[in-house]
């Protein structure tokens, strides 16, 4: 083989090898950090049962916010159209988190509560991410939410 | 009547951008010179008039003209006037009116600055540029116009975002435009120079000023939106891996790859459809971030308002641009190969690593922040990936090119010799890293990730010292640190500074969510903050409460900090949190909510930070500005001699990898 055809091969075998690396580690590192977003009532029929770690999206049941007297520990019920989920977070809430708006909450099942460690609220009070629009239309067909404005998160201490 | 005059003053300009966009080139290519004398009055002309609608929307929004649409939604009487006007790029229809408006600063700016360039290849660039501004004022007429009126008027407007009401969010969106839209220059280069068939690079050196601008502003611009999220979204952190964010990113990190790619080819010949390929990447990943931005496809704290037929619009946009682009490469590319061979160790070969890592890494970020769209595409469900796939991937592609930083500016063009010295400079720089690294394993007990970032730093900072200090023993005085250099130098330099601010932040922080009663004291390590109760305040168009905490180190104290949680004029709530900056650390305190809403008084929610060298990450970043501003700022770029055969010129900047 001649000098410049080893070279040319020397650097493809490389590029390749390399390539090979990068989509592997690529594909392990979705792989572990891929987080599903499902409803209340699409996480009672059992669609989140294989995620340790999923979103959670609905609206705040009205009413439903109950904070600890001693602690940052707070309670509050998400909901959709034909299915309710006790939520527990400790920690600082976004700033436009309150009764009636709807919200994403990153976290895992604890018995039939859900653990959030962090929670996204929307910052405006006609907005609504579009993937929790569609899945809530996908659990339920025709409610329809108009959207505006932009979101909003807090992180909390899991 | 002045709003129409608004409207008027963008039709005018879209048809002066129709004639930007298409007699020039066609005069390029039949060989017409009064066709291709056109481009500069044209350009002129479309900056005039888009100068004017900027200007009369400005003044809408100072006047408080609710009659416009676009100004009772985003303004109110209330509003101080400097966010008035900043509020003129506060939401979709005005920040389009910014993007062109830009367009036109960089339009204008290369049509006055582009004497040296033959005519025919400036009537190309030109018209280039002239066809995006055809797009985007297409844009703004037919989905977006900011001059729409409202009947009836109503007595008051709307309000600014609240969030967009702070210094930081007034700069970051026009410096960060700055460097979007200043990618569109090198894209018309690369253009032009297809069009044209071009054999010599001698374009290659025009464009890269102006590529080195761009960067620099969007490294400041994403500085600045960065600070924008630690100080004023209240969560503490500096970046958060969100579509938005890494829509800014991709550009950059492409655009690094460009500054470094077109060294070589301006140099040596080299890499020529790759550094033309870069720049059509580049520019499509600005049109992309607009895309992300204004479409509103991702689940994003910038994700606005949205009208389907936009993002089509834009989609639209960027197929044909991307398309077409790459279609005008696959023809024309084979003829503008070429350049000097160069060895396995050269410099060529480490700008060419560090340029796919680079790349590889805007792919990543890319296929991460699509990903949501793919799995909704194929039925998957819906997901989000999250920021431990953007962080981990991240640190692996990063880590070989800080380490292969020092080496570059010591590694020779074409590669012959010199491995006494690589030996030499990685001997040293190996040193350096460790001696500190085992300090600074005394002072983290045990936290690997800062003694890495330190390690890090120190290797990166001591390989860029090694070479000023060659540069000074064996240059004489005056010839040592060409302008170009200089940049390069610190740009490199911004890289130490920048991943010593990074890995120490993270993870030497301390972040503490605690329920105080005023009176009571929490402490983080050596400093006590003290909950001094809440009051009540107010500003021009908001109402506070605002807490006052006392913070000391070992009984003296450093700071009183007043986080306040603000009520604007429609109800929305803002918390602005208080800082207290330093060199090596910041404390940072954010309010949370009442433990009871009855009793405002009692005790309250808070989040105390203790974020060490923090400041180092944006110092790093400015660096980096700095070093992109420095290097375009080269004698060389302006003269109209030959560089190729040019030897004497000192080898300078940018040809390592950033």
């Amino acid at each position: 083989m001649n000098p410049v055809r080893k070279r040319r091969l020397t650097i493809v075998v490389a590029i390749l090898a390399a390539a090979a690396v990068a989509i592997g580690l690529t594909v392990f590192a979705l792989q572990q950090n891929m987080n599903y977003l499902f409803t209340p009532s699409q996480v009672q029929s059992g669609a989140a049962t294989s995620y340790k770690t999923f979103r959670l999206g609905g609206m705040v049941k009205s009413g439903s916010i109950q904070r600890a007297s001693d602690s940052l520990k707070v309670t509050f019920t998400v909901i959709d159209a034909g299915g309710a989920m006790p939520v527990e977070y400790t920690g600082i809430l976004p700033d436009l988190f309150r009764d009636n708006q709807s919200v994403i909450a990153t976290g895992h099942m604890d018995n039939a509560r859900f653990i959030a460690t962090e929670v996204l609220a929307k910052h405006d009070e006609t907005y609504m991410p579009k993937e929790l629009k569609d899945a809530m239309a996908a659990a339920h067909q025709g409610r329809k939410i108009d959207e505006a404005g932009n979101g909003e998160r807090g992180t909390g201490n899991p | 009547m002045t709003p129409e005059l608004g409207q008027l003053a963008l039709i005018l300009a879209l048809l002066l951008a129709l004639a930007q966009g298409i007699l020039p080139i066609l005069g390029a290519w039949r060989g017409n010179a009064a066709l291709m004398a056109l481009a500069r009055p044209a350009a002129a002309g479309q900056a005039v008039f888009v100068g004017l609608a900027f200007a009369i929307l400005a003044w809408a929004f100072l006047q408080s003209d609710f009659s416009v649409a676009y100004v009772a939604n985003n303004s109110n009487l209330a509003l101080p006037w400097y966010y008035r006007l900043a509020a003129v790029w506060g939401a979709h229809e005005g920040s389009m009116l910014l993007w062109v408006t830009i367009l036109n600063v960089w339009t204008v700016a290369l049509a006055a600055f582009s004497a040296q360039l033959p005519d025919a290849f400036r009537a190309r660039v030109l018209g280039v540029l002239g066809l995006i501004g055809v797009g985007f004022l297409a844009f703004i007429l037919f989905t977006s116009n900011p001059f729409a009126r409202l009947l009836p008027v109503p007595a008051d407007g709307a309000d600014l975002n609240p969030l967009l009401q702070d210094p930081g969010m007034t700069f970051h969106p026009p410096v960060i435009y700055m460097g979007y839209v200043g990618f569109s220059v090198a894209f018309a280069f690369a253009i032009a120079g297809l069009l044209g068939g071009e054999l010599e690079q001698a374009w290659v050196r025009w464009s890269r000023p102006w590529t080195n601008i761009a960067w620099g502003f969007l490294s400041a611009g994403i500085v600045a939106g960065s600070w924008w999220a630690y100080a004023e979204l209240g969560w503490g952190g500096w970046w958060f891996w969100d579509p938005v964010e890494n829509a800014s990113f991709m550009p950059w990190l492409v655009g690094a790859a460009l500054v470094h790619a077109q060294a070589v080819t301006e140099k040596r010949g080299s890499l020529r459809a790759w550094t033309i390929l870069l720049s059509i990447f580049a520019f499509s990943l600005s049109l992309l971030g607009t895309f992300l931005v204004r479409s509103g496809v991702l689940t994003s704290v910038h994700a606005f308002a949205s009208d389907p037929r936009r993002g089509l619009f834009i989609l639209g946009f960027l197929v044909v641009v991307v398309g077409g682009s790459l279609l005008l490469y696959a023809l024309r590319a084979p003829k503008v190969v070429g350049g000097k061979p160069f060895a396995l160790v050269s410099r060529e070969s480490a700008v060419l690593v560090g340029n796919l890592l680079l790349t590889t890494a805007a792919a990543m970020v890319l296929l991460g922040t699509l990903f949501p769209l793919i799995g909704d595409a194929l039925h998957l469900g819906k997901i989000s990936v999250g920021p431990p796939y953007f962080g981990f991937l991240f640190t692996l592609l990063m880590l070989p090119v800080v380490l292969l930083l020092p080496f570059g500016p010591f590694l020779r063009w074409g590669g012959s010799g010199g491995g006494a010295q690589l030996r030499s400079v990685l001997l040293r720089v190996s040193v350096a890293a460790l001696a500190c690294a085992i300090v600074a394993a005394f002072f983290a007990d045990g936290r690997l990730k800062a003694v890495a970032g330190v390690a890090g730093a120190v290797w990166a900072g001591t390989g860029t010292l090694l070479y000023v200090y060659k540069r000074w023993r064996e240059m004489p005085r005056g010839r040592r640190y060409p302008a170009e250099m200089a940049g390069m130098l610190l740009a490199h330099a911004g890289v130490g500074v920048f991943v010593i601010g990074v890995l120490l932040s993270e993870s030497l922080s301390t972040t503490r969510d605690v329920r105080m009663a005023p009176g009571q004291t929490q402490s983080i390590g050596r400093y006590d903050f003290r909950f001094d109760g809440v009051a009540a305040t107010r500003g021009p168009n908001w109402h506070a409460e605002q807490a006052t905490v006392t913070v000391s180190e070992d009984g003296r104290t450093l700071a009183t900090m007043h986080p306040q949680k603000r009520t604007y004029l429609r109800g929305q709530v803002q918390t602005e949190s208080a800082i207290d900056p330093g060199i090596v650390r910041d404390l940072y305190v954010a309010l949370g909510e009442p433990m009871d809403p009855q009793h405002l008084e009692g005790a309250w929610a808070l989040r105390l930070y203790h974020k060490p060298f923090v400041r180092w990450i944006w110092g790093g970043g400015l660096l980096m500005m700095l070093g992109g501003f420095a290097a375009a700022a080269d004698r060389r770029f302006r003269t109209k001699r030959q560089a190729g055969a040019d030897e004497t010129v000192p080898a300078g900047a940018q040809e390592s990898h950033a």
